[in-house]
C-alpha cells in the first residue's frame, strides 16, 4: 500500500508544478515576443503582470461556453479533452533526478521508469494528433477543416524524421529507458566535457539534436511551422469554433506538448538531470550563486525604482530570490534540488529557443514545409543514423 | 488486479467493437477503433509484451489510423446509407454469430485449460531488446521481405494516388 | 481489499475475447455498406488475431508470437496505405463508397 501512497504523492506534487508551469510558460511566452518586439507586455495585473495567468485562468472559466449549432457534438466536445489527455500523460514518464532517499523511502525522482520508457512517451504523442484533427474537423468549417488536415499531414511527416533523430542517441545509449539514458550520460571527458549525447563520442549528435528541435517544432504546431492555425490564411485554423475552457484545452495542450517535447530533448540530448560541470569545478553552488545575482539585481533596480510600487515589489521578490539562493545553499539538500534546478534549466534554455525562434522566423509555406520535411530533414536523418550505427558497431 | 484490469479493457474493447459495427458514420467507427486498439495495447502489457504494446499504439493507433481519418476527412461523404436488410440475415444472422464465438471458444477451451493463469509480471521476455534479438536472428528474412513489402506498397499508393481520373 | 486483488486470469479468457472480437470484425464486415468501415472491420480482425498471437506467445512463454504480431502490424500498414489509396480513387471515379454501388462490373 505503500507503493500506492507514494506513488499519488508524487502524482499530485508533478501535477501541481506541471500545471503551474503551464500557466506561467504562456506568460514568460508574451513577455518574450513583447521584449523581441520592444513593447512591455502584460503589465496590469501583479507587478510587471506576474499575475496574468491568474486572470487570465478566471477569464476563461468564466467566459460563456458556447457549442454552435451547426457542429458534430460528440466530437466536437470530446476533441479538446483528447487534445489535453494526450498531452499531459507523457510527464509521468520524465526523469526529473536520480533515486533519492526521504524520510527512510527510497524512490526515483520520476513517476514510473518504464523498460520502454521513451517509445512510449512516442506512442502516446502519436495518439495527440486526434485532438486537432477531430476538433478540426467537427467544428464543420471549411478553414477548421483545412487546418486540421493540414496539422494531420505535417505531424505524420515531422513524426518520421523526429523518431529517427531520437533514435541516433539511442544507440550510444543501449537502453531505452529514460533514467538509464539519463545515467548513461554521467561523467566527463577531460575532467570539464559533459559526456552528453550532444558531445559523446564516436559522433557527437549535435546534428540529431537539431533536426530533433526542427521537427519538434512542427510537432507542436509552432512557428515557423505553425500551419494549422495561420491566422492569415484560415482565422483560427482547427480552433476557431472553440471558446471558453474549450479552447483553453487546446492552448494547454499545445504547451504542454512544448514542455514535454523540450523536456524529452534534454533527456536524450543534453545529459537530463547531469550538471553542466562537475562538482569537483563547483557546479553544486551555481544554483545559489544564480539567485544571489537575480536578488542582487532586484535590490539595485529597487534603488533607483522610478514608480512607487517598484519600490515595494523589487525588495519583495529580491527576498523570496534571497530565501531560494539560501535554500540551494544547505548541502544537505543538494540530492533532492540540484538535479531539478540542471534539469529545468536545461529544458527551460529548450523552451525559450522555442519562443525566440516564434519572435524570429516567418511562417513557411505549406508546400514549402513538406518538402522540408521530406526531401531535406528526412534525409539527413537517415544518412546522420547510419554514420552512427557504423560508427558505433566499429567502436564497440 | 490482474482479473480487474482485464474485464475492464476487455470490456472496453468489446464495447468499442460494438460501437464500430453499430455506428453509421464512419469517424464514429474509426475512432471506436482506436478505443479497441489501445485497449488491446494495455491487454498486451498484462500479458508482459511491452514492446508489442507500444509498437500497437504506435502503428496503429498512431499511423494506420491516422491515415483512416484523414481519408474520412477528406472524403467527408457523411454518414452511410442504410439498406433494406434481407429477412434470412436479420433473424438468424445473430444466433449464427453467437454459434461461431461459441465454436471458437470451444476450441480455446481446449487449447488452453482454464489452470494455467496469466500473472502480471510472470513473463517479461517482450522487452525490445528480446524482440530485437530475435527479429535480427532467426526472423531476418522475413524481416527483410517486409521491408520490401513496405517499399512495394509506398510505390503503388503514389502511383495509385497521382494518376489522372479518366 | 477486493476478493479479486489475488490471483490470474485464465489463459483462455484471452483467447475467447479474441474470438468475440474476431467474431464482431467478421460481422461488420459482412453488414456494413460503405468501403473505409469495411477495412476497419478488417483491422478489427487482425488485431484480434493479434491478441492470440500475444497470448499464445505467453502460453509457451517464447517471443516468437510477438515477432508474427510485428509483420501482421507491418502488413497492416502497407495494406492500409495500398487500400485507402484505392478508395481514393474509386470514390475519384464514382463519386461513392457504398459497396453495393460499387458493382459496373456486374452490367
Amino acid at each position: 500500500m505503500d507503493f500506492f501512497l507514494l506513488t499519488i504523492v508524487k502524482a499530485a506534487i508533478i501535477a501541481f508544478i506541471f500545471l503551474t508551469t503551464l500557466a506561467y510558460l504562456q506568460l514568460l511566452e508574451r513577455k518574450v515576443i513583447a521584449h523581441i518586439q520592444r513593447r512591455p507586455g502584460p503589465y496590469r495585473v501583479g507587478p510587471h503582470g506576474f499575475l496574468q495567468p491568474l486572470a487570465d485562468v478566471i477569464k476563461l472559466i468564466t467566459k460563456e461556453d458556447v457549442v454552435p449549432p451547426h457542429v458534430n457534438r460528440t466530437f466536437y466536445i470530446l476533441a479538446p479533452f483528447f487534445a489535453v489527455f494526450f498531452a499531459l500523460i507523457p510527464i509521468c514518464l520524465i526523469p526529473f533526478g536520480p533515486q533519492v532517499e526521504i524520510f527512510g523511502i527510497t524512490t526515483l525522482m520520476q513517476l514510473t521508469d518504464l523498460p520502454v520508457g521513451l517509445v512510449m512517451v512516442l506512442a502516446i504523442g502519436s495518439i495527440g494528433i486526434y485532438g486537432i484533427a477531430l476538433g478540426g474537423w467537427a467544428s464543420n468549417n471549411k478553414y477548421s477543416l483545412l487546418g486540421s488536415l493540414r496539422s494531420s499531414a505535417q505531424m505524420v511527416s515531422y513524426e518520421l524524421a523526429l523518431t529517427i533523430a531520437i533514435a541516433t542517441p539511442l544507440l550510444l545509449a543501449n537502453t531505452l529507458s529514460l533514467q538509464e539514458i539519463t545515467q548513461a550520460q554521467s561523467g566527463f571527458y577531460f575532467g570539464f566535457l559533459p559526456r552528453w549525447h550532444i558531445f559523446q563520442m564516436p559522433w557527437p549528435q549535435i546534428f540529431s539534436f537539431i533536426i530533433f528541435v526542427i521537427a519538434a517544432f512542427a510537432e507542436t504546431n509552432r512557428l515557423p511551422f505553425d500551419m494549422p492555425e495561420a491566422e492569415n490564411e484560415l482565422i483560427g485554423g482547427f480552433h476557431t469554433e472553440y471558446s471558453s475552457m474549450k479552447f483553453a484545452g487546446f492552448f494547454m495542450a499545445e504547451y504542454a506538448g512544448i514542455v514535454t517535447i523540450c523536456s524529452i530533448g534534454t533527456v536524450l540530448f543534453l545529459g537530463g538531470y547531469n550538471p553542466l560541470f562537475p562538482p569537483e569545478l563547483g557546479s553544486n553552488f551555481v544554483p545559489a550563486f544564480l539567485f544571489l545575482g537575480g536578488a542582487a539585481i532586484l535590490f539595485f533596480h529597487a534603488l533607483q525604482a522610478e514608480r512607487w510600487r517598484d519600490k515595494i515589489t523589487f525588495p519583495l521578490f529580491g527576498v523570496v530570490f534571497l530565501g531560494i539562493a539560501a535554500i540551494f545553499a544547505v548541502p544537505m539538500l543538494w540530492p533532492y534540488l540540484l538535479p531539478v534546478f540542471w534539469f529545468v534549466m536545461k529544458a527551460g534554455v529548450l523552451i525559450f529557443l522555442f519562443i525566440w525562434v516564434r519572435g524570429t522566423l516567418p511562417r513557411f509555406r505549406y508546400d514549402q514545409l513538406m518538402a522540408f520535411a521530406w526531401k531535406f530533414l528526412f534525409p539527413i536523418a537517415l544518412i546522420n543514423l547510419i554514420i552512427t550505427s557504423g560508427l558505433v558497431a566499429v567502436v564497440s | 488486479m490482474d482479473v480487474f484490469l482485464f474485464f475492464l479493457f476487455a470490456a472496453i474493447a468489446v464495447g468499442c467493437a460494438v460501437n464500430l459495427v453499430l455506428q453509421t458514420h464512419p469517424i464514429s467507427s474509426a475512432i471506436s477503433l482506436i478505443g479497441v486498439m489501445v485497449s488491446l495495447a494495455a491487454l498486451y502489457l498484462l500479458l508482459g509484451a511491452e514492446f508489442i504494446a507500444a509498437a500497437q499504439v504506435i502503428v496503429y493507433a498512431g499511423a494506420i489510423m491516422v491515415l483512416f481519418i484523414f481519408v474520412i476527412m477528406l472524403l467527408n461523404t457523411g454518414s452511410e446509407e442504410t439498406e433494406p436488410v434481407n429477412a434470412l440475415s436479420r433473424f438468424l444472422g445473430l444466433p449464427l454469430l453467437l454459434v461461431m464465438v461459441g465454436l471458437l471458444s470451444v476450441v480455446m477451451l481446449d487449447v488452453a485449460p482454464p489452470s494455467q493463469e496469466v500473472r502480471f509480471g510472470s513473463f517479461t521476455g517482450g522487452g525490445a531488446a528480446d524482440v530485437g534479438l530475435l527479429l535480427f536472428t532467426k526472423y531476418l528474412l522475413p524481416f527483410e521481405a517486409t521491408s520490401v513489402l513496405i517499399l512495394i506498397a509506398i510505390l503503388g499508393a503514389v502511383v495509385l494516388a497521382m494518376r489522372e481520373v479518366d | 481489499m477486493l476478493p479479486f486483488v489475488q490471483g490470474g486470469v485464465p489463459i483462455s479468457w484471452y483467447l475467447i475475447l479474441s474470438a468475440i472480437l474476431f467474431a464482431i470484425g467478421a460481422s461488420g464486415f459482412l453488414i456494413r455498406r460503405n468501403i473505409i468501415t469495411v477495412f476497419m472491420c478488417i483491422e478489427l480482425m487482425l488485431n484480434a488475431v493479434n491478441l492470440s498471437f500475444v497470448t499464445f506467445s505467453y502460453m509457451w512463454r517464447q517471443v516468437d508470437g510477438h515477432i508474427i504480431t510485428f509483420f501482421v502490424m507491418v502488413v497492416a500498414a502497407a495494406e492500409a496505405a495500398v487500400g485507402l489509396a484505392i478508395i481514393l480513387t474509386i470514390f475519384k471515379n464514382r463519386g461513392t463508397l457504398q459497396i453495393d454501388r460499387i458493382n459496373s462490373l456486374k452490367n
